[in-house]
């Protein structure tokens, strides 16, 4: 019972949060098929953004205000690569070669802007985005045709100085990350797979290691799996680039199942003794149930309504191994601990200003990548409004997660995303059903979206607050 | 002569400099464009005047410690509310109108201005953050209020609708210009050519101006200054540090409220919803411009920033449309000059926050 409570409190903005959706997506009567779809076109599109937000609150210098600097970084590189009328997937390995060193530098300057102010790196990030936005319209609006020679009926307002409102990336980039077939990527990954199991062998010929097994199985097992892929019916299925949410969700399941009883088996070849069974079984059981959940009727209709763009989705779970493999290198030990004491950090002997610069260098691309992947995934690019609600929302959504300024993890990014995101779809027609005013509803997500923050910021200066008042007590 | 002009320079400071020759600069630009100097003038008059008391607003929060109040957006829905009930009364008169408009909106300012105080009391160290967001929920929460409060009178609401307000409510049949039109005339000229002199509005807002001043040599205004400059000293002293605070807060609250009436009145149209969402930063900037920093602020900051925050833009407007027809890069100015300067004056304030 206590440990249910404790459970409760530790979650509170989450559970708070979870019924505010549920009643909302009750009131406002959408059907669920379509709630689903769009919260997971949603996921896909804004996810890589909220994920972005981590490495910063790892590093102290809290919710980092300053993405829409990597937001602009990609606008300019998407704008470029529609100019040139590059297309595709083409077009967007463009884009992404063209921001990523933008986005670099603007991140050293933001870095080196933040270690001047520390302790006020969330003001100054918010004044930076505005300001930041400001030369943007500059640039846009003036030194694009006015200075830069632009010639473009479909980009350029018709006096022939400044891009115009939207730029619509039908027929050029949009989902040109989405659409990017799962065939690719399995073939990439496999290649990838067979040249670092190739390299380890290397290595260990010439160090004269004991040879690994594992690096020979899984270079034998590479160019199987890349036969396999011809086989007619396989290559079909996965030549396609959206996954149907059913068998993702079986897919997934699937793997929780194979996983476990490899862990079984493994260990008991190992012989260990301290391996309980109790606990893979309990997954195994778990993925069971999930697959005998798929056939209740309505939750079968979503699965089979839904589907996700696979690529996308891929990179989503890439950003969180690679937050979570962060961690587990020097550098991420170095942010966490700078995080949690400059001066401790100083003593034992971390560039503290450097590592600071990294971390934002870091969001700051990744927040560009975002970027781009909202961009292809929406379609239309509104050249002066794309990138201005782009800090507000991610850090709305993380914090609707229940992570805080101090602390916050890819699960809660992805419990955030989901949460914020169905209150988003929902709002408007609930605030129709119950005022007879879609408007109000409207106003009341953007009120949400604003309150949560207010009300997350002071509750955690309010409770850093309580830790150091008793010693400035003692001062006076 | 070197080291006393790199002082001099130090003090000023770089961007300082640059808004200056900016404005210099525009205005010696103007007269060769074939622009009425003195239209330009008496524009730069008129809305020095009538942004004045939002920057002023800005003193009492920097003075008793909390910062630049990025948060006046909670005085600014204050003197919304008691301009939109003024309206709803139908007065007639339009000085009882106006009066009424000010005592309800700061009223509640005040009050509003108290709660958000002791919020900042808890949340010492981060109040510029804690400040600007709780300045955009209030606005979010007020546009919900807006649509949905039980306002009747013709004027407020849209017509067809019923419900819900306007965006913008026109002061016309109550109190638009009644203080710009008080004791008017016109300059070096007639109705035409001369330089329109708001009296009115230039007398309540040196007024205002007046009573911060006497306020801040008062016994409470001093208690509150030596909280906001050293919060220990000032305990050590005898003076209660957070009453000072939630003092200054309410006092900037209350001022902000009257401050967008002025506003509204020489505007001649009152503005809800999202139109105040920015105006915290348009002040802080002002008074930064104006030499103030997030530590300490004077009335003269105050007098000066306006002038040349408002000069800019009421000059730019014209010129750039001189130079490039219907172009909103005055717009585009103002974004990087207000932001610019709060960014500088953050990079000043080592550590940052305001009490740190």
């Amino acid at each position: 019972m206590h440990k249910l409570k404790e459970l409760v409190l530790n979650n509170k903005v989450v559970l708070l949060f979870g019924l505010l959706c549920i009643a909302a997506i009750y009131t406002a009567q959408n059907p669920l098929t379509f709630v689903a779809g769009e919260l997971f076109t949603r996921i896909g599109r804004n996810g890589f953004m909220v994920l972005a937000l981590l490495i910063p609150v790892l590093a102290g210098m809290g919710l980092n205000f300053g993405i829409v600097i990597g937001a602009i970084a990609a606008q300019i590189a998407v704008f470029w690569t529609v100019y040139w009328g590059y297309t595709g997937s083409e077009g967007f390995l463009l884009c992404l070669l063209l921001s990523t060193p933008i986005a670099i530098f603007f991140g050293w300057l933001v870095g080196r802007m933040f270690n001047k102010m520390k302790g006020a790196e969330m003001i100054a990030g918010l004044v930076l985005g505005y300001f930041a936005d400001g030369l943007y319209q500059l640039f846009f609006l003036y030194i694009i045709g006015g200075i830069i020679p632009v010639y473009n009926e479909r980009l350029i307002i018709s006096g022939g100085i400044g891009v115009k409102n939207t730029i619509d990336l039908t027929g050029n980039l949009k989902y040109s990350l989405d659409n990017v077939p799962m065939l690719h990527i399995v073939k990439i990954v496999l290649a990838v797979l067979a040249v670092v199991s190739l390299i380890k062998i290397i290595l260990g010929v010439v160090k004269k290691n004991p040879l690994g097994h594992r690096s020979w199985i899984v270079l034998g097992a590479a160019p199987i799996a890349y036969a396999l892929t011809f086989v007619p019916a396989i290559k079909e299925y996965l030549s396609s680039d959206r996954l149907l949410l059913l068998h993702a969700v079986l897919s997934g399941l699937g793997a929780v199942i194979v996983w476990q009883s490899w862990l079984i088996v493994s260990n008991k070849i190992r012989r260990r003794k301290e391996y309980s069974l109790i606990r893979p079984l309990v997954y195994m059981a778990i993925a069971v149930g999930g697959c005998l959940l798929t056939y209740i009727k309505p939750v079968e209709k979503i699965l089979l309504y839904v589907k996700i763009p696979v690529t996308t989705y891929l990179c989503i779970v890439a950003l969180c191994l690679f937050n979570a493999a962060l961690l587990r290198t020097r550098l991420g030990q170095n942010m966490r601990t700078v995080g949690q004491s400059q001066t401790v950090a100083n003593a034992a002997g971390i560039n503290v200003d450097t590592t600071r610069i990294i971390a934002m260098i870091i969001s700051t691309t990744l927040a560009c990548w975002g970027q781009l992947i909202y961009l292809q995934n929406i379609g239309t690019f509104s050249t002066y409004g794309a990138h201005t609600q782009v800090g507000q929302y991610a850090i709305a959504a993380l914090l609707v997660g229940g992570a805080s300024v101090k602390k916050a993890s890819s699960k809660q990014a992805v419990i955030g995303v989901i949460l914020f995101h169905t209150l988003f779809i929902v709002a408007p027609q609930a605030g129709k059903q119950l005022f007879n005013n879609a408007q109000l509803g409207e106003y009341f997500r953007v009120f949400v979206a604003y309150g949560v923050i207010a009300v997350s910021l002071a509750m955690h200066a309010w409770k850093d607050r309580g830790k150091t008042k008793e010693p400035n007590r003692n001062r006076v | 002569m070197q080291t006393r002009i790199k002082k001099l320079y130090a003090k000023i400071g770089l961007p300082h400099i640059i808004i200056v020759a900016f404005f210099l600069f525009l205005l010696t630009a103007a007269a060769p464009l074939g622009l009425s100097v003195r239209s330009l003038m008496g524009d730069t008059l008129r809305r020095w005047a009538m942004y004045g008391i939002l920057v002023l607003a800005m003193v009492p929060a920097i003075q008793s410690g909390i910062g630049p109040n990025f948060g006046i957006c909670l005085g600014i829905v204050g003197g919304l509310l008691g301009a939109t009930v003024s309206i709803e009364l139908g007065l007639a008169n339009p000085w009882i109108a106006i009066i009424v408009a000010m005592l309800i909106g700061a009223s509640i300012a005040s009050i509003l201005g108290i709660l958000y105080g002791s919020l900042l009391n808890r949340v010492k160290g981060s109040e510029m953050t804690v400040s600007t967001y709780v300045g955009f929920s209030i606005i979010a929460f007020m546009n919900i209020m807006w649509l949905s409060l039980p306002f009747s009178s013709g004027t407020l609401i849209w017509p067809l609708a019923g419900m819900g307000m306007r965006n913008n409510i026109s002061l016309a049949g109550s109190f638009g210009h009644v203080f710009n039109n008080w004791l008017s005339y016109y300059l070096l000229g007639d109705k035409t050519t001369g330089i329109f002199i708001p009296t009115g509005l230039i007398l309540v807002f040196l007024a205002a101006c007046l009573a911060m001043w006497l306020f801040l040599r008062s016994k409470t205004g001093i208690a509150m200054s030596a909280a906001g400059e050293n919060p220990h000293f000032a305990r050590a002293a005898g003076i209660n540090v957070h009453k000072m605070r939630i003092i200054g807060t309410a006092v900037s609250t209350a001022l902000g409220a009257i401050g967008i009436i002025v506003y509204a009145q020489s505007y001649g149209f009152l503005q809800l919803y999202n139109a105040p969402l920015m105006m915290g930063f348009h002040s802080v900037a002002a008074i930064l411009i104006g030499g103030a920093s997030t530590k300490k602020a004077t009335i003269s900051n105050v007098i000066v920033g306006a002038f040349l925050f408002q000069g800019i833009l009421a000059v730019a407007l014209p010129v750039v449309n001189k130079v490039l027809p219907e172009s909103n890069l005055p717009d585009v100015i103002r974004i990087i000059i207000s932001n610019g300067i709060i960014l500088f004056a953050l990079s000043k304030a080592k550590g940052g926050a305001a009490n740190a």
